[in-house]
């Protein structure tokens, strides 16, 4: 993976930044030194790391915007970073660049459940908005696996899923209003407590945008009342073809599952084995949920086992306490941990239609002989996005470019079945040079386009998103 | 008047364009600044390209009819979730609403509050920029985050930016039933408390509408038989300390209802200009207070407020102060051609705005000033 060579006239002013840097913030808010630099070098995609020149903790829309504007008359590019738990190295910086983190800003800022809305500072976690709004029996819906420590920040930045999304959208369908810093400092608000633009849908745009045109410093979010309750239901099938074609049945017959979660039999047997949590041993296995009251969910079950019932499954097993829900999530919720127990794994994140799924798993399969790496398949069946695992041995010479080229093939698999590149996790650095794939040249350069408007100097997170060479003009001559 | 017949021929039309183009679909929906220029319509690219009810997506070019793509999903036992409002009760028009207007205009219905707008069922588009440029963004499955966002930049800008030629949507299947909750008697204050303790309810109310002129409230209820009267009973009791509650379960005259609380039609047929306020929902309170001799309807729970109001009417003013953003909906061809339309934007934002459509439509030549 290649990154651009960092500007040496930047580095050599390091000094002086820092300097100027320091007399914008409290002198902790500021990081210099190499050796504390280390904790910003990389993010989740850790197979990559660069110390960046400084990184900031701003504690306010004041300090941020104070950065952004010494940042962009000094030319310096600058790198947001919600908690650092990017897969697709959305954070990885450059030599040259300002880490620019909101781990400071965490703040509750309103809460109003007449409206159904919490305000929040972006770097707020976040379980931890679900949390300040549960006591009035209220959550924050989108669950991405890292909610415990990833930002608000990153889940707009990268338009963060989660297992619960089938029913309750991603974050865009969740995300009200934001308050956000442009590059050359300029404070806009977008959106509010109310609902949809009046002009242009800038805030759609912004979500998924990767903090490429802009660093969201305070979110209006859209919170639900909690359901009454909630009960998975756990199948194994003898064959992914048949649980495929059980996940598009459910669909069809008008259940709205809140989750419906696939496992492969590699990733059973190596759940089963780290967790024991007491998964059948079985080709494939999905778990359901549904909400609502006992009564209701016991109707909605009685559908759902009946479509299950019609697919001869191997195993059936209806949750009837909350221990027993909670050990039939536990495979699941436990199956990357599973996985890294057997070796170092690459997580990949391609969405197809729910109608494509045997035949992808199919040649998954295949590829998986062909490359030599085993593949575990754990991901969210309802809406296509798959989550394939590709074991290998970072100690190997070889075996992470081997696995890299593996995950392309896949990816390039999910684009021809008529799906997409990411689902959830955003393109970063490591689905950059994939694009090409997915779009043809007018699709990136308008898309492009936007970024020249939002910053026309490109210096927010810059080398990430497009492909190096599409961008290379723009980077190094902006617009 | 132009009419391609495919999208190769409608970028060859805007490539080679001379002057400005008055963009459109069915033509249902004059809302906006009046556009100069030649009509170019989209009827012409029609036809449903993919529909995969077990996958809950459907793909449609753009010039499709409504009714056409309503139907074929029906036959599925599936819809569309964002309810989308007829504008030709309202208006007075005629003509047949295509899907390319409705995402053109990101219409939504009251179902808005608990499905989404039009842009949250939007998966992805193909379309046609003011440089005669074909471009596709986001897909057809639910969950992509490949790239910026364009889907939604483009669900609202009325052909400002791109002119559409395809659509791909979310679509969900229709409830097996659906029960109605009627609270008479209630000020818009109480109103406003009543929908907001429906809405913070566990029993996923799909509509929220008081209006005001007939004092009652509406609430709406939909799913499985079975859970659906298990919620009407209790919400039913949960809203009781508002006043008496009447429960209807005729899906048929709740569909009326419903139908014309979405069409806006209790405002319809009436004179004056009408404007669609989309506030915090607690805010309607002080919008309805704002506007004393307007004739309101509220939807949202309240966060949506349609207001009648007399030829000329300075809306902007009387909201001074209320966040929020409001739309000229139903005017004169002579008062919308003064602008002021849609919500004027901050400075920075308009900026932007701007940015962006001299980026999309160099030339500025699709629907020039529709929405300034």
């Amino acid at each position: 993976m290649e990154m651009p060579v960092p500007a040496a006239a930047v580095i050599a002013r390091k000094d002086r930044i820092v300097a100027r840097l320091r007399e914008l913030l409290p002198g902790d808010a500021v990081i210099s030194a190499p050796g504390e630099l280390r904790a910003y070098e990389c993010d989740a995609l850790a197979a990559y790391a660069c110390p960046p020149l400084a990184a900031v903790l701003p504690g306010s829309t004041e300090e941020v915007a104070a950065i952004l504007r010494l940042c962009h008359a000094e030319g310096v590019p600058v790198v947001p970073r919600g908690a650092g738990t990017s897969l697709a190295g959305g954070a990885l910086p450059t030599a040259d660049c300002v880490i620019l983190g909101v781990a400071r800003m965490t703040e509750v800022l309103e809460i109003d459940t007449a409206s159904r809305f919490i305000r929040v500072q972006a770097g707020r976690t976040n379980l931890s908005v679900s949390e300040a709004v549960a006591d009035a029996d209220f959550f924050y819906a989108p669950d991405p696996s890292s909610q415990l420590a990833c930002a608000i920040a990153g889940n707009i930045a990268m338009n963060s899923g989660g297992a619960h999304c089938l029913k309750y959208g991603v974050t865009t369908n969740n995300l009200l209003g934001v308050t956000m810093v442009l590059m050359d400092g300029t404070v806009v608000e977008l959106g509010g407590a109310h609902l949809d633009a009046g002009g242009y849908d800038l805030l759609g745009l912004v979500c998924g945008s990767e903090g490429q045109l802009g660093v969201v410093t305070e979110a209006t979010l859209r919170i639900l009342p909690k359901p009454e309750g909630a009960r998975p239901v756990l199948m194994g099938f003898s064959s992914n073809e048949v649980a495929g074609r059980c996940v598009s049945d459910i669909i069809k017959a008008g259940v709205l599952p809140v989750a419906i979660e696939f496992m492969d039999r590699p990733c059973i047997r190596a759940t089963e084995a780290f967790s024991g949590a007491g998964y059948p041993d079985c080709e494939a296995l999905l778990i359901v949920e549904v909400e609502g009251a006992p009564a209701e969910i016991d109707e909605q079950l009685a559908k759902i086992l009946a479509i299950a019932r019609s697919h001869d499954p191997v195993e059936l097993r209806e949750s009837r306490s909350e221990e027993e829900s909670a050990r039939i999530w536990l495979g699941r919720k436990s199956a990357f941990g599973a996985m890294g127990q057997i070796g170092d794994y690459m997580c990949l994140d391609g969405t197809i239609p729910v109608s494509a799924l045997p035949e992808v798993l199919r040649r998954i399969g295949e590829m998986s002989q062909e490359f030599g790496l085993r593949v575990g398949n754990v991901f969210h069946a309802g809406d296509g996005n798959m989550h394939p695992l590709i074991l290998y041995d970072a100690n190997k010479p070889g075996d992470l470019e081997l696995c890299e080229r593996f995950g392309a093939e896949i990816l390039k698999l999910c684009v021809e079945a008529g799906g997409c590149l990411t689902g959830e996790h955003g393109v970063g650095v490591e689905k950059r040079e994939l694009m090409a794939h997915q779009f043809g040249p007018q699709d990136l350069e308008i898309q492009m386009a936007v970024k020249d408007v939002f910053d026309p100097k490109w210096l927010l997170n810059p080398a990430k998103v497009f492909p190096l060479e599409a961008s290379a003009a723009r980077r190094e001559s902006p617009a | 008047m132009l009419r391609p017949e495919s999208e190769g021929a409608l970028a060859e039309i805007i490539r080679n364009a001379e002057g400005p183009l008055a963009i459109r679909g069915g033509g249902t929906r004059p809302v906006g600044r009046p556009v100069a220029g030649e009509d170019l319509s989209l009827v012409g690219i029609a036809g449903i390209a993919l529909y995969e009810p077990g996958a809950l997506t459907l793909v449609a070019a753009a010039g499709t009819s409504l009714a056409a793509a309503e139907a074929a999903l029906a036959a599925e036992g599936q819809r569309l979730a964002f309810e989308p409002m007829d504008h030709r009760v309202l208006l007075g028009t005629s003509g047949e609403p295509t899907i390319g207007g409705v995402v053109a205009a990101n219409v939504s219905g009251p179902r808005r509050i608990q499905a989404g707008a039009c842009r949250d069922s939007l998966l992805g588009l193909r379309f046609v920029d003011g440089r005669g440029e074909i471009v596709k963004n986001g897909g057809r499955v639910m969950k992509n985050v490949t790239g910026y966002d364009l889907v939604k930049l483009l669900a609202g800008s009325r052909g400002t930016l791109g002119v559409l030629t395809e659509v791909s949507l979310k679509v969900l299947p229709a409830p097996e039933t659906a029960a109605g909750l009627t609270i008479a008697g209630l000020g818009i204050e109480e109103a406003v408390a009543a929908m907001s303790a429906a809405l913070g309810s566990p029993f996923e109310v799909t509509g929220a509408a008081h209006l005001p002129a007939e004092r009652l409230t509406h609430l709406r209820i939909e799913g499985f038989e079975a859970s659906v009267a298990y919620r009407a009973r209790r919400l039913q009791a949960a809203m009781s300390r508002f006043g008496p509650v009447d429960i209807e379960d005729d899906t048929g005259r709740l569909a009326t209802l419903w139908a014309g609380l979405r069409d806006v039609a209790p405002l319809a047929g009436k004179p004056g200009e009408v404007w669609r306020i989309s506030v915090m929902p607690s805010e309607a309170v002080s919008v309805a207070a704002a506007l004393p001799e307007a004739e309101l309807l509220l939807d949202w729970g309240g966060g949506r407020v349609w207001a009648r109001v007399r030829d000329g009417f300075d809306l902007r003013t009387a909201l001074a102060g209320i966040r929020g953003h409001a739309t000229l909906v139903k005017a004169s061809e002579t008062r919308r051609s003064a602008g002021g339309v849609f919500q004027p934007q901050p400075a920075a934002v308009g900026t932007l705005e701007d940015g962006l459509r001299s980026r999309f439509d160099p030339r500025g030549i699709l629907n020039t000033g529709l929405m300034s």
